[in-house]
């Protein structure tokens, strides 16, 4: 089912090239901080303001950089946004053509069925608090495995090593911590 | 034209994270317990590829240099580093493979981007008490690269060129991927079974 990491490695390669190419480098975690701030102006239509250059919001986050998220909200059909669209359809056609995840999957990623038993709830908490850290850090270091550790470390970025460096230092024991088996 | 590049290259970029079982929680915590390295290979040699391909095109004048996007370098960026790491070991996923996920009908990647939400929302309240302990104030020159890039809005930390040092940091990508063994532990089970 996996591709040999020869042709795997070079395909992703191929593709972060074809991305700073053709438009520039890959990064997915902003679009998170973009969709909250849809939904945040969808409930308060004042959360994004616009102004006389641009725009701006009532959040300072939001409002920082002369407004750039503030604008990608107000116009979600930006490139950015539709990657990360695109990626969530690219991943679901390819799961298809391979005839689907592998059985249980679904429900239960089998690492966690080997350390933990059947315990979906469980696993979805884990999931759901994981997820928060990963956007809470991710978005106090500027960007994820995609923008900093992928992109970043490619273009021999400074920040990109720091944060592959804080990445795997914490990963690699909390991993080991939680997965003792399988 | 632009968006259709972001459904091209977002499609592509998506189904190979599927097929690299960068998007399966299996294949990521199996690389982080070091106990099945092929994703960690996979990934060194992408990285390395790429970079030799877009130095290397950018030398030879067929990659705008200004196409570059480099992020600003500040304590921040090692703490948020923790902070993601942590939870990607936890969740199995990252925000790119956590949407892959979720798309490809894993159940528990829901929850992951409903606590990715929550956790960009929690720190677009809390940005202001960051900014102020300095913590995001740009060290070493902020947006720089290890190489100094010609033709890019970026300074570098070393005057070398680079160009060559990109290229040559992209083969000793490629140079680890492969001499990288599969497992750098004996295999979990064993060692589990034995420890019970």
């Amino acid at each position: 089912m996996t591709l040999n990491w020869k042709v795997g490695g070079v395909l992703l390669g191929l593709v972060f090239f074809g991305a700073v190419l053709l438009v520039k480098p890959i990064g997915v975690s902003t679009q998170f901080v973009i969709l909250d701030g849809i939904i945040a102006d969808t409930v308060n239509s004042e959360f994004v303001t616009q102004t006389d250059d641009g725009y701006s919001s009532s959040n300072a986050y939001m409002a920082k950089s002369n407004g750039k998220y503030a604008k990608y909200v107000s116009n979600p059909l930006n490139y950015s946004f539709v990657f990360v669209l695109a990626m969530a359809a690219g991943a679901f056609l390819s799961v298809k053509a391979r005839g689907g995840l592998e059985r249980g999957e679904g429900k239960l990623p089998m690492i966690w069925r080997e350390n933990y038993g059947d315990t979906p709830w469980a696993r979805n908490l884990v999931a759901l608090l994981g997820g928060f850290v990963v956007l809470y850090g991710a978005r106090l270091a500027g960007g994820c495995t995609s923008g900093h550790m992928m992109s970043g470390m490619m273009q021999t970025a400074l920040s990109g090593y720091i944060f592959a460096a804080g990445a795997f230092a914490a990963a690699i024991p909390t991993a080991m911590l939680i997965y003792r088996k399988g | 034209m632009e968006i259709i590049l972001a459904i091209i290259i977002g499609a592509a970029f998506g189904a190979v994270l599927d097929r690299i079982g960068a998007a399966n929680p299996n294949w990521i915590v199996g690389m982080l317990t070091l106990r099945r390295l092929h994703l960690m290979k996979t990934i060194l040699l992408a990285i390395g590829t790429g970079s030799i391909l877009m130095f290397g095109g950018q030398m030879l004048g067929f990659v705008d240099v200004g196409h570059m996007s480099v992020k600003s370098a500040y304590v921040g960026v090692f703490i948020g580093g923790l902070l993601l790491g942590a939870g990607w070991a936890a969740s199995g996923y990252c925000p790119g493979t956590g949407v892959c996920a979720a798309a490809s009908g894993r159940r528990d990647a829901l929850f992951f981007i409903v606590g990715g939400l929550l956790g960009a929302a929690a720190y677009m309240a809390t940005y202001p008490a960051w900014k102020a302990t300095g913590l995001l104030d740009e060290i070493a020159g902020g947006k720089v690269t290890l190489g100094t890039v010609p033709g890019s809005a970026y300074e570098g930390v070393l005057s070398l060129s680079g160009d060559i040092l990109g290229i040559a940091l992209g083969a000793v990508f490629v140079l680890v991927a492969f001499v990288l063994p599969d497992s750098l532990i004996a295999t979990g089970e064993k060692v589990g079974v034995a420890a019970e």
